[in-house]
């Protein structure tokens, strides 16, 4: 039987004491693997994330994380804590004043103060280069990179402490087909690189969820709605699920066409 | 309209302005217990590990030396401009020998801390505000959450204490190069005595003037500094909140620092009143 990294349990949250955006929703989440939660815009989604990350705290319900509870943490100890995850977030959210290489520095130089500088430009190196930037790049600041070559900054940032969680916040958004393909590449090569990472993918993409994903959570109204494999998705019953599922496919196949005729045109 | 109508309107007119006045007040209690809650946060973290030496000194080398020019610049026509005025009033009175000491007793106690806090709030407070708040909405805030450094140990607290630190140091530079600009004017274009220009500023001003204008400096930096970061820390809505929240941080800042000054000045009379009386 899998281990569990993450578990949720009966997690609600409401922000105006009205409308619960978690509705007693119940997740565990395997460790080692890749877990992909998608949903519809506003089904909170972020939400549990920020939870998860004990950035907020949540109405009532429990989060388990690495077998502790994380919602009756102190800030101290969750301050402390928080260095066991890793997290790539939508746009990178690199420091704009810091060149690629002092960003993913930048926590090695506040919590591994041990190690001696030279042996942490080392380790930031090889980070980048794990995640697949060129050396020519390091040396760039965020305004100077494209939209993939900040991901790839992100990346080497969020694993830069050897996080036991990685978390992936929504990380092909708004970004052309070439491009999500790249990131999900990323995600999976970064976690056969990685073993034993639990990885987190909130995503929208329901293509890409079913391309690197070990395990599918779909949320809907604040509550999960299916937990399965990518197969379970594809054969499930469930309106809802069906409905994602074909709206999905039929986005990339559109998006597909669309990138044909850009090539044709070209 | 007949008497019950206009009753009923006044007494809706008058309930609606009651409840929005309620409404404000609460509003603004609210406001203030969340940034008396940031702000004490703040200055504990300053006093807590890690230490944020290098960010203290990067904060105090912007705040306090890239003011310098502007401050500097202020300063001279301030002074030059006071003591022409007061020596075409004083002129009327035959009493512009007393024009140095009292351009010296203003910018001490008033125009020297005041100014300088005016000049650094809109320049240095403006600069925290809009870049605090950009690093909300990029997430680069969250980021540092997520990797398990205090966003406001890091951020926050380093900029309040750079702020607080050279605040008294900026006014000594406005004083100084105020009196400047007033010895010029009086010394070398209206031609007055150099001798009873120093003399008379020897017997007017004390100690007390110069060391109350450094604590109101230091003041107005702790104030300016936790308006503007705590505006630009709370920023929402993208690049339209970061352009209200520096406009909110540095209108604030000016207001607060004028009014604190007021209380501030009062608070030092009674201070020093009580003190000779103890010492007597």
């Amino acid at each position: 039987m899998n281990e569990i990294a993450i578990n949720v349990s009966e997690l609600r949250k409401t922000f105006d004491g009205k409308d619960f955006v978690l509705n007693g929703l119940n997740l565990s989440i395997p460790k080692g693997k890749i877990t992909v939660i998608i949903g519809f815009s506003g089904t909170g989604k972020s939400v549990l994330l920020k939870h998860i990350l004990g950035l907020l705290k949540p109405t009532s319900g429990s989060i388990k994380v690495l077998n502790e509870e994380i919602t009756t943490m102190t800030m101290e100890h969750l301050t402390k804590f928080r260095q066991r995850y890793g997290m790539l977030f939508q746009y990178a959210a690199l420091f704009d004043d810091l060149t690629a290489l002092e960003n993913v520095l930048f926590p090695l130089r506040e919590h591994r103060r041990e190690i001696s500088l030279p042996q942490m430009v080392e380790i930031a190196k090889r980070r980048l280069l794990d995640a697949g930037l060129d050396e020519k790049h390091f040396g760039k600041i965020p305004s100077e990179m494209s939209g993939g070559m900040r991901k790839r900054v992100g990346l080497a940032r969020a694993l830069a402490l050897d996080p036991e969680i990685l978390i992936y916040d929504e990380p092909t958004t708004g970004l052309d087909p070439v491009l999500t393909e790249m990131v999900d590449n990323l995600i999976a090569s970064t976690h056969n690189l990685k073993k034993g990472t639990t990885s987190i993918v909130v995503s929208h993409d329901l293509y890409a969820a079913f391309r690197i994903a070990d395990n599918v959570a779909m949320l809907d109204a604040g509550k999960l709605l299916l937990f399965g494999t990518p197969e379970d998705f594809l054969h499930s019953d469930i309106e809802l699920v069906k409905r994602f599922v074909t709206k999905g496919v039929h986005r990339k196949v559109e998006s597909q066409a669309h990138e044909k005729l850009e090539m044709s045109r070209e | 309209m007949s008497y019950l109508e206009a009753r009923e309107r006044f007494n809706q007119t008058f309930d609606g302005a009651f409840l929005w006045l309620f409404k404000r007040l609460r509003v603004f209690i609210i406001q203030v217990g969340e940034i008396s809650g940031f702000a004490s946060k703040s200055i504990r973290l300053m006093f807590s590990r890690p230490w944020r030496i290098q960010e203290l000194f990067s904060h105090m080398e912007f705040v306090g030396n890239q003011s310098v020019m502007i401050i500097s610049l202020s300063a001279v026509f301030t002074g030059m401009a006071l003591a022409f005025q007061l020596f075409l009033g004083f002129k009327r009175l035959n009493a512009s020998g007393m024009v140095g000491s009292i351009v010296a007793l203003a910018i001490f106690r008033e125009l020297g801390p005041v100014l300088t806090g005016l000049i650094v709030a809109a320049r240095a407070g403006g600069a925290m505000a809009a870049r605090l708040g950009t690093m909300r909405v990029t997430e680069q805030i969250d980021a540092l959450e997520v990797m398990g450094i205090d966003p406001l140990q890091y951020l926050v607290s380093p900029r309040i204490l750079a702020s607080v630190l050279v605040m008294p140091l900026l006014c000594g530079v406005f004083d100084f190069i105020s009196m400047i600009g007033s010895w010029t004017i009086c010394i070398h274009l209206l031609e007055m005595d150099e001798a009873q220009y120093w003399e008379r500023i020897n017997v007017w001003i004390k100690a007390s003037d110069i060391f109350q204008g450094l604590f109101k400096a230091a003041l107005f930096g702790l104030f300016f500094s936790i308006i503007c970061t705590h505006r630009g820390y709370n920023t929402k809505g993208g690049a339209a909140g970061v352009g209200s929240s520096t406009n909110r941080g540095v209108v604030l800042s000016m207001v607060m620092i004028i009014i604190i000054d007021f209380f501030a000045t009062n608070l030092i009379k009674i201070f020093l009143d009580w003190k000779e009386v103890l010492l007597r």
